[in-house]
């Protein structure tokens, strides 16, 4: 019900640096890409990600994972996303955009305190700057 | 208006409802006192259904035996009241609405001291925590705005006014710009009715959730009982009421709902509440709709007299498939080449397993070819390797076969139980031609229900007499109980072959006499053996085995 305006809206006021198309075939289906935030071990990067719209969207969140690979502690191997608000901080006054904004934003600001990738976390935590590079090197690898 | 006087007023006259009976119930040896007053008092106050509740319950309370626990039962309508009581004490205590009282209890879990004492500390820090408006600096004020209206106030995370804006308004969930109603909670964000509908909707029926936040995504106010009632449809304001009522029951020890599917009622047993009185009592009790459950372990039947601790065991070492296991190890060997499970059911001890043709000897599992032509058998037999393997064997086999031993006779007394029920249906049909060929009335051919009631009684205390005695240490005691198990064991026999003895015409007065003896000397067996385990219970004389060790040094 909500769905055409707000795809209308995000497809032509995008936010900088992220971008979402519809599928032609299913509208509840997103390919999105976000590219890296500058000044995190991910600028320059550009990061693929698919977005779905479950059947009861606005009312409960929608299902996010990134699809290119990437070297963060709260992004694990199949690409799953560890973001309160894509779980039970939803409230269905958020959209589509504010979760890619917060995704984004999760770029810029990795929380190793709550990890979903352990052994990348620990990496993170130890280490910080060896784990960026990782990071750095990830980004140079997959996400270009 | 003074907030101290509203306190004491309040306290008081709750206190002597159930506040502080827990204290008083703990050892059970207060109940007359306590049967009373609340009854007399209910006239004085507006709660005139509740007393007489509890005067009805007094009244089954008057031959209470040693195994047998006090309980009330409370119908939706009392959780209610109880429920509101408790808001309204807080509420009384702080100046606050009850809605928002009752919102502050479920954010405590309905731990009421807590929350007073949290909310005198801090009030603006617990309303932060529980999604309430921060107080207003207005004093109590009486609110009679609206006569015949819900008591919900400015004070209360309560409805806005929902006319259709007069501003250009976008519902922010679903951008409609033309919404025909909008609804909003005191912090003011508005959003259009379907919206907040499918929204309730969703948390109520599709999460079982009670507690609604306001929709917007930086705001942590919650949604009162008043304005889900305004907001959602009929049935999902009682669905959320229920889970309300639900989680008030769930969050009190003194409370349980009947497990049985269906059924509303809510039973209060306050001398079972606390854990360590489960060590010493079995609380059957039976909600209006005649389910029996226990209100310690919930479980779905009485299962007098073993306490619920060992009764769980007992559960769950019968669902356990690691009998099954054990049957697989004392009756098994493995291949020692691919680890196939295989059963010897006769032959040599010469064995080639199936799958990989592995050729050894069963006795010592040694490959065959070291055995040489001795194929008859295996002089490698008393070597030590082999004597410990049979040793664990057939230990293994030993605790099975006790463990079958009781199991058995647990079942069967079950199903012998419920075939009584079978037969007594049978047994009734020839009752009802009796009747009407004979000069019998209604009331002569009624014993046999008597007899089949208590024997079905008697077969579940003898079933679950097996899964205690399973779990009793060895001595003295056991055998005692192991004797008043038998007398009640052959009294109940005795009782089922009357059952089952033809019944014609003639011998109907004969029959009947016999069995209305056996009946009441059953009863008695009955009552013998569970009063004195109930006094086993209270003089610790039961002790567990290694199978139950853990209970021993609880006590």
């Amino acid at each position: 019900m909500a769905l055409p305006k707000e795809t209308q809206r995000l497809v032509a006021d995008p936010a900088p640096g992220i971008s979402a198309a519809p599928h032609d075939d299913n509208l509840r289906y997103f390919d999105v890409s976000i590219t890296g935030p500058d000044g995190s071990p991910f600028q320059g990067g550009v990061f693929r990600l698919e977005l779905y719209l479950p059947e009861e969207y606005p009312m409960s969140p929608p299902k996010v994972r990134f699809l290119t690979k990437i070297y963060h502690p709260n992004i694990d191997k199949l690409g799953r996303i560890c973001l309160d608000i894509l779980k039970d901080k939803w409230s269905p006054a958020l959209q589509i955009r504010t979760v890619l904004l917060s995704i984004q934003a999760l770029l810029s600001a990795p929380n190793p305190d709550d990890p979903l990738a352990t052994d990348v976390a620990k990496h993170y935590k130890e280490n910080e700057a060896a784990a960026k590079a990782v990071s750095r090197e990830w980004t140079e690898k997959y996400a270009q | 208006m003074s907030d101290e006087s509203d306190y004491y007023m309040d306290d008081s006259a709750s206190d002597n409802y159930y506040d502080d009976d827990d204290d008083e119930m703990v050892d059970g040896t207060q109940d007359s006192d306590r049967e009373s007053s609340p009854a007399s008092e209910g006239e004085a106050s507006d709660d005139d259904a509740f007393g007489v509740e509890l005067s009805a319950a007094a009244l089954g309370k008057v031959k209470r035996k040693s195994y047998e626990v006090n309980f009330e039962t409370l119908s939706d309508a009392a959780v209610d009241r109880l429920m509101n009581k408790e808001a309204e004490h807080v509420a009384g205590i702080f100046g606050l609405e009850p809605s928002t009282a009752l919102l502050l209890l479920r954010h405590m879990a309905w731990n009421k001291e807590r929350l007073i004492e949290k909310y005198m500390d801090n009030p603006e820090a617990v309303r932060k925590d529980a999604g309430i408006l921060a107080a207003p600096p207005l004093a109590p004020t009486s609110s009679s705005s609206s006569a015949g209206v819900r008591r919900s106030a400015r004070r209360a995370n309560s409805v806005q006014p929902s006319a259709p804006p007069s501003t250009p308004f976008m519902c922010p969930v679903c951008c409609d710009d033309e919404p025909p109603n909008t609804y909003a909670l005191a912090c003011g964000h508005a959003f259009c009715s379907t919206c907040w509908e499918t929204y309730l909707h969703t948390k109520v029926r599709e999460e079982g959730e009670f507690t609604v936040r306001c929709m917007d995504s930086d705001c942590k106010l919650l949604a009162d009982d008043a304005f889900i009632a305004r907001v959602c449809s009929k049935e999902d304001s009682k669905r959320h009421h229920e889970l309300v009522s639900r989680n008030f029951v769930g969050n009190s020890s003194q409370y349980k709902f009947c497990p049985l599917p269906g059924c509303s009622y809510t039973i209060s047993c306050p001398s079972a509440a606390s854990k360590s009185s489960l060590m010493t009592i079995v609380p059957t009790v039976k909600c209006p709709e005649n389910h029996v459950f226990c209100f310690g372990c919930s479980l779905d039947q009485d299962h007098r007299p073993l306490i619920c601790h060992v009764s769980k065991l007992w559960l769950k070492k019968c669902q356990d498939d690691s009998e099954t296991a054990n049957w697989i190890k004392s009756n098994t060997k493995e291949c020692t080449k691919c680890q196939s499970t295989i059963e010897k059911n006769g032959g040599c001890n010469h064995m080639t397993c199936k799958k990989c043709k592995n050729e050894f000897c069963w006795v010592c599992m040694g490959p065959w070819a070291e055995h040489g032509n001795a194929w008859y058998t295996c002089n490698r037999y008393e070597e030590r390797e082999g004597v410990e393997a049979r040793d664990a064997q057939s230990k293994s086999r030993a605790s099975l076969e006790r463990y079958l031993q009781y199991y058995n006779r647990w079942a069967n007394h079950e199903q012998s139980a419920r075939l009584s029920l079978d037969l007594y249906s049978k047994t009734e049909k020839k009752m009802e031609e009796m009747q009407t060929t004979s000069n019998l009335t209604w009331i002569e051919v009624q014993f046999a229900r008597k007899a089949v009631d208590e024997v079905f009684k008697c077969r579940m205390t003898l079933k679950w007499t097996y899964a205690m005695a399973f779990y009793l240490a060895k001595g003295n005691e056991k055998e005692l109980f192991e004797d008043n198990q038998r007398d009640l064991e052959k009294a109940v026999e005795d009782l089922s072959e009357l059952l089952e003895s033809p019944i014609d015409p003639d011998n109907i007065p004969v029959l009947r006499q016999k069995m209305t003896d056996k009946t009441v000397y059953v009863l008695k067996r009955n009552e013998i053996l569970l009063d004195d385990t109930a006094q086993g219970y209270l003089d610790g004389r039961w002790k567990w085995n290694a199978d139950a060790a853990i209970l021993n040094e609880a006590e």
